[in-house]
Formats: structure tokens, sequence, C-alpha cells
């Protein structure tokens, strides 16, 4: 009896149909997909995810994969792109070496991936997405934050209710289950929608901080296993030891990004949502047909990573303000180096002479299997290739690069290049 | 061995060694320093391999001799020692304990033996002239802070010293810079310095030499070669491997044209740069300078923290081209500003181009300065 009481006054949201059941079963549909919180309607802020998406859309396209574990990955020497959750039961994880992956979970169905396909798929998700609110930031292809404020009165519904509604709209018209997180901003939302996943709907609130505390620190989006034992190193291992720590401390103890990062592990955050394309990273990578040590051979390609990834900076408005190589040995085991630039750059041999010296002191007769370059962080290209007082050379080797882009613009890619890349 | 020696002389070799002398202690002998008596002198010498730092003071040797110990340990100690202290060092053996005693106080020390340590040798120095130390300073005070702390381009981690030609004159010229400003300080030529090499002098060096200058405002004796330098000053000699590079051809990037003139009182200029750049909380603290006819407005904004400026106009500022903007790092505006005395004149060109920076009542010094893209 005192569950029922306390259920009504919880807010409540059938998933299936919209009602606000106060039991465990819907007693308008008789579901039992029931999402409660007490901040339920409060929240405005969505972060939808795509289960497994290319997977997924796999799936749907082939039902008769539909209870086998499914594999989206490229060729022997490739890795997995992504993979199903009866796949991920069986411990395949998403940049897992297929070998690996098969080694797991053998009877996998491996799939080439079709990426013309699920960016058709994507796209068909977005535009179900702005048809409820201007405010969609997407994130990459498969993940988006909704901003829902003021909408309650055009739609006639809470953004709970619309979100429920569009998971089932997507699932429906593309095809493929999203989890989604609602809360009071975008950390949160993307803290939320990875708590119940797949198919999910969760909520944070005001209860955010105390449901992060007892979690490790690597949750945190932007801790990665360097800054992890960084962390464990100083003994925080928790979110707790750092909710704990006011500006001063973290300052103090953690250094120049330890305020933010003691804010955001009490689950406070102020960016806004900002419709359009979050770039993030940009980078660029291959695999060799055979295992290279060579380390001028490996210069070579890092040469071609170094034009393409300027390139896609160029293109994408961006400057790097550091470099990140990403090696993979032939076990498999990745090294990545990384080294802030002298200045932010968006030209090939900038890139190229930072990737170039940390090359140098990985390439000590290791054979390696893949070789790529990252930018990081990405800053805005107005502020690329600033003259340099120490390089008297820097604007004609601008100048070049503007004309090599102009020609390849015009006649394509192949019609010139460095002599370093042929 | 065994000499007898008085604090003060002691503390001051000490003092000067002990930088050089390394910390890591990944060699351990490099930690040491080399200590020789002989007749009445007695030597300090500390070396990290690049460096090699010498020191020779008066000391009465009733046995000569040598050995190597701990440089940090034997300053810590002689220094923690009362003022007027007379201390008794005695090495018994070869290879023995170090022992040192002041009054009731003895110590002894672990020695390692003098053959372990690494001379570094400074070979033919076939170009020598002579410096005031007084000129050396302010050739070095006034280029170090442009001087780059970036590995991969090592070779702008140092002072470019050489001999160039300036308005038909001949100048020893000292030129740092890291790509976002320059400095260029020149004096006049040396006898002995004309066909002298460039050389870059290495950061660490130019900081330990400006150290000894400190005290010596004497005449320092300069000898070079193409990849050793050494500086004689007092007592003390110093010397230096050189940073094996080529660096930039400077000279193509100071603007020849600029030809928009500021010139305001160095002291209302950077208080007021540093009261503007308070909002800031950007590491680079950007400060846009706005001009107009005898107007020079400073301003900076933090998207957290809000807004500031300040005005100075024609009581203090003198310009009269035409509407300008442009934006400095703060930092980069003080590193400049605090090398000038009274009044600072800035060249323009337009607000993206580099900048020159002189002190209107010198000029030996220049500087050049890249805008940033507000």
């Amino acid at each position: 009896m005192s569950r029922t009481i306390d259920s009504l006054c919880i807010d409540s949201l059938c998933r299936d149909c919209g009602a606000s059941p106060p039991g465990a079963v819907c007693s308008a549909c008789g579901s039992r997909r029931i999402v409660r919180h007490p901040e339920l309607f409060r929240w405005h802020i969505a972060h939808v995810d795509c289960d497994a998406f290319y997977a997924s859309v796999e799936k749907r396209d082939r039902p008769e994969l539909a209870g086998r574990p499914v594999i989206v990955g490229g060729g022997v020497r490739g890795v997995v792109t992504a993979a199903c959750y009866i796949a991920r039961m069986h411990g395949v994880r998403s940049a897992m070496p297929m070998f690996q992956a098969l080694k797991a979970c053998p009877d996998a169905e491996v799939i080439h991936p079709d990426f013309a396909k699920y960016g058709a798929a994507a796209r068909q998700i977005r535009a179900l997405m702005a048809d409820l609110t201007p405010l969609v930031q997407t994130l990459s292809i498969d993940e988006a934050v909704l901003d829902l404020s003021g909408t309650a009165k055009l739609h006639g519904a809470p953004p709970a209710a619309v979100l429920a509604g569009l998971a089932r709209r997507i699932e429906r018209e593309a095809g493929v289950t999203v989890s989604i997180g609602l809360a009071p901003n975008r950390l949160l939302s993307k803290l939320a929608a990875g708590r119940d996943k797949p198919r999910g709907f969760a909520v944070l609130g005001s209860d955010a901080a105390a449901i992060l505390a007892s979690e490790p620190v690597r949750l945190l989006p932007g801790v990665g296993p360097a800054q992890e034992r960084k962390l464990h190193a100083l003994g925080i291992t928790h979110l707790a030891h750092l909710q704990a720590l006011d500006d001063r401390t973290a300052l103090a103890r953690l250094g120049e990004d330890g305020p933010a990062l003691a804010r955001r592990a009490r689950g406070e955050d102020a960016r806004m949502v900002q419709p359009g394309q979050d770039t993030k990273s940009i980078s660029a990578e291959t695999t060799f047909d055979t295992d290279l040590a060579d380390p001028r051979i490996l210069e070579t390609h890092l040469w071609r990573m170094a034009e393409k990834l300027a390139r896609r900076l160029r293109e994408k408005g961006f400057a790097a303000g550091g470099v990140v190589l990403k090696l993979k040995t032939t076990r498999f085991a990745g090294r990545t180096r990384a080294q802030r630039l002298p200045g932010p750059t968006a030209l090939p041999d900038s890139l190229f002479e930072a990737g170039r010296g940390l090359l140098r002191r990985e390439a000590d007769g290791t054979a390696f299997r893949l070789i790529g370059l990252g930018a990081h962080p990405l800053l805005p290209g107005r502020l690329a290739d600033q003259p340099d007082l120490a390089d008297p050379e820097a604007p004609r080797r601008v100048a070049v690069q503007r004309a090599m882009d102009t020609l390849r613009s015009r006649f394509g890619e192949a019609v010139i290049g460095r002599g370093r890349g042929r | 061995m065994k000499f007898k020696a008085e604090r003060a002389t002691l503390l001051k070799a000490l003092a000067h060694i002990q930088s050089v002398a390394e910390k890591r202690n990944t060699i351990p002998i490099l930690a040491n320093a080399l200590i020789v008596a002989k007749g009445g002198t007695l030597s300090f010498t500390a070396t990290d391999m690049e460096i090699a730092i010498v020191e020779e003071v008066p000391a009465s040797v009733s046995r000569d001799g040598a050995t190597t110990a701990p440089a940090a340990t034997l300053y810590e100690i002689v220094r923690k020692l009362p003022e007027a202290a007379e201390l008794e060092f005695e090495m018994a053996s070869e290879g023995g304990q170090l022992t040192l005693r002041a009054g009731r106080y003895s110590t002894s020390l672990v020695t390692l033996p003098t053959d372990d340590f690494p001379s570094m040798t400074a070979g033919q120095l076939p170009h020598r002239f002579q410096l005031s130390g007084l000129a050396l300073r302010g050739l070095i005070d006034r280029t170090r802070f442009a001087i780059s702390t970036e590995e991969t381009r090592y070779y702008l981690n140092g002072i470019y010293l050489h001999a160039a030609e300036s308005d038909g004159g001949h100048v020893l010229r000292a030129v740092a810079t890291d790509g976002h400003r320059l400095a260029r300080v020149e004096e006049p030529i040396p006898e002995g310095a004309a066909g002298m090499p460039g050389v870059i002098i290495p950061r660490k060096t130019v900081g330990e030499l400006r150290k000894l200058l400190d005290e010596e405002s004497g005449e320092v004796e300069v000898a070079l070669s193409d990849t050793r330098i050494q500086f004689k000053a007092g007592t003390v000699t110093l010397t230096s491997k050189l940073i094996d590079g080529t660096f930039p051809e400077y000279e193509r990037v100071i603007p020849k044209d600029n030809d928009k003139v500021l010139r305001v009182g160095k002291k209302d200029f950077s208080d007021a740069v540093a009261r503007v750049a308070a909002i800031s909380s950007e590491r680079s603290r950007p400060v846009k300078m706005a001009l107009d006819r005898d107007l020079l407005t400073l301003s900076a904004a933090s998207p957290e923290q809000g807004t500031a400026s300040e005005e100075l106009d024609g009581d203090r500022v003198q310009y009269s081209s035409g509407p300008l903007e442009i934006g400095f790092q703060a930092r980069y505006l003080n590193d400049i500003t605090d090398q000038i005395s009274d009044h600072v004149e800035f060249y323009f060109s337009d607000g993206s181009a580099p900048t020159i920076v002189r002190d209107a009542g010198d000029a030996s010094a220049l500087y050049v300065l890249m805008p940033m893209r507000v």
C-alpha cells in the first residue's frame, strides 16, 4: 500500500503509450516500460544515442540476423567498427581487432561497413529530431543532443513524453532503437543515456551528484586512461573524491583543468546546445597491407596522413593546437603520443614535422600495422598559421599550400602533390 | 689535502657553482664539485657536461690535493655555518672521506675519485674580446625573455650572439625569438669580435652567466669558437657548449615600412595594460589597443568575467595616423616594456602585421611583436 502512495508522488511515464501510470504496469496499455523520476517533467535537455547503430541498421535490413551476433567491420586485418548487443555479450567491443573479436564470438556474422546506408539512416533520424526542436546538436553519426525547452505548449506534452514518442517513431520509421537521457544539462543527459542501454530512458537531476559519487572517475567524459592513471596516483578513484574538491584545491592538486573537472564530477555543465555539427576530433589513419618497421617508409605514410589531416582541418575550418600520433604494433598494442604545437596550424608541413618528432622516438625497429595522425586540441581555423617571426619561410609555404588547394579543387586530388608523398 | 678558508669566500664560490652541478643525480659524479687545493689557491669546478664553471679563491693550503664532494650539500653546510667562521678541510688519504671542521662543528663527506670527474675542454678559442659586465647584462636582460622553450626548434632555445652591420657601423648583436616576439639588442663592437662566427648561447648558460654578472661590473673576457664559449668574470670562468644549429634569418621578419607611430609613457602604458588584462581569464590575456588621433583605448574581455577598458588621451599619448585596432598578449607587452625606461614607441603597419617596439630614449634595442587575431 505504501508503495503505491510513493509511486503516486513520483512522476511517471509509460514509454509505449504516454500515460502516467501509478504502478509498475501501465494501466492503459499493459506495458512494463515505465520511467519514473521525481523530476521527470522538469528537464528538457536530452541526449539521444542510437544503440549499436551500424549493426542495428544491418539487422533492420536483414531480419534473419535478428537473433544472431553481428559485427560490422573491415577485412582480415581490420577492426570492429560496431558490434550488436548479442556480440557484445560475448565480449566483442568496438575497435577490437577482428581476429580477436572472432575468437571471442566465432559464429558472428561479419558485415563490411556500408557508410552510405548508415548516413542515410542517420539523416532520417535527424529529420525526426528536427521536427521537435530547432536546437538539435549532432555529436556524431549516431548521437545528438536536443534542447526541448519551451516546446511543451507547441507539442501539447512535456519533453519526457515527446522524447518517448520520438524513440517510438525512430524505431518505427528508421528501424533502429535509441537510448535517451533526460537531464538539466548536456553532461548529465549524456551520462543518463548511458545508464539504461539499449532501448533505454533515464533521468538524472538533483539526484545526480549523489548517484555519480560512487562511480569511478573513468565514467566522466574526457577522463581517458592517462587521466585516470594520474587521478588514481593522487588517490582519486571515484567521482566523490573529485566532487569534494573546491576550485582552489582542485587547481592546486590537479592543475589548470582541475576546477572544471571537479565541477563536471558534481554534474555541473554550462555548455549550450548548439545546432550543427560538434566536431571533437579530426584525424587520418591507415592500416598497412603489410607490417612496416622501416622509419623512412613509415615517414612516407605519416606525410600522407599529414596531408589528409591538413586538408580535413581546412575543409572543416579548424586548426590543430597539437598533434596525436597513433600507432598500432603487429601485436595490436596501441601507442598514442601527443605533442603541443608551437602555434595552431592547418599546414601539412607543420603537422608532419611534429608527428615525425614523435614517430622517431617510436620507430625503433618495432613493426607497425597502422599509423594515424590526429589534431588535438581543435582550434578555430582563423587562428591557423599566424605569421611566425622565427620562420621567414612560413608565408611562402602558406601560399604554396593555398595554390595546391586551388588546383586540387579544380582538377582533382592527383593533379599535384609533394615529392615526399610519392 | 688540507686547507683553511673563510666562510664568506667559500659561500660565494659555492653559490656560483652549485646551480650548475646536476641535481637530478642521474650521473652521481655530476652532482659533485671538483675541489683542487694547490699553492695558495683553491678551485671549485662543477659541470653538467654542457656547462663547466670554475671558481678560484684564496686559501691557506697546507697540503696540496684534490677530491670531489657533493656540491649542493657543501653549499648548504657552509651556508648554515656562522658568518665569521673559518673552515678547515682535510682529506687524510686518497679516496677517503673529506673532513670539514668549523669551531666545534665537524662533518665527514663521502667523496668520489677525481679521475671520474668529467673534464669539459674548451679547445681552441680563436675569437677573444672584452665587454663590460654592464654591457653584457644589457644584452642579456633585453633579449632573454624572448628565448623560446620549444623543443622542436632547439636553435631558438638561446641567444644568438653575432657581429653585424647596422647603419654602416659594426655592432655586436644579441637576438632571441620564440616566433611571437623578437628582441634585437646591439652594442658597439668590441675589439676582436668583428670576425667572430654567429653563436647560439643556450638558455641555461645565459641564466648562469647572468647570475655572475649581478656582482661583476668590471670587464668580462669572452672567448669563443664554433662550438664553445667562455666567459671570465673576476675569479669565475664559465665555459659552455653552444647550440649546434642555424638561427633564422631574422632580419627578413623585421618590418621596414611601419609608419604609424604611437608614443606613450612606459609607466602609463604598462599600468593600464595590467589593469585591463586583470579581467581576462585566458592564459594568453589578449589586450586590444584601439588608436585614434592622440587617443589610445586599451581593452580586454573575458566570456566569463566581463570587460574592461582604459583610455589614455592626448596628455599621455602621441599618435597622428589613422584609426587602428590591434591585439597583443598582455605578457608579451609587459616583457618588452619592462626593459624600457621612460617612453615607448610603437611602429604599426596594420592590425595583423608585425609591430616594432622601441625605447624612445635608446636606439640600441628593437623589439618585434606579432599581433594576436582578436
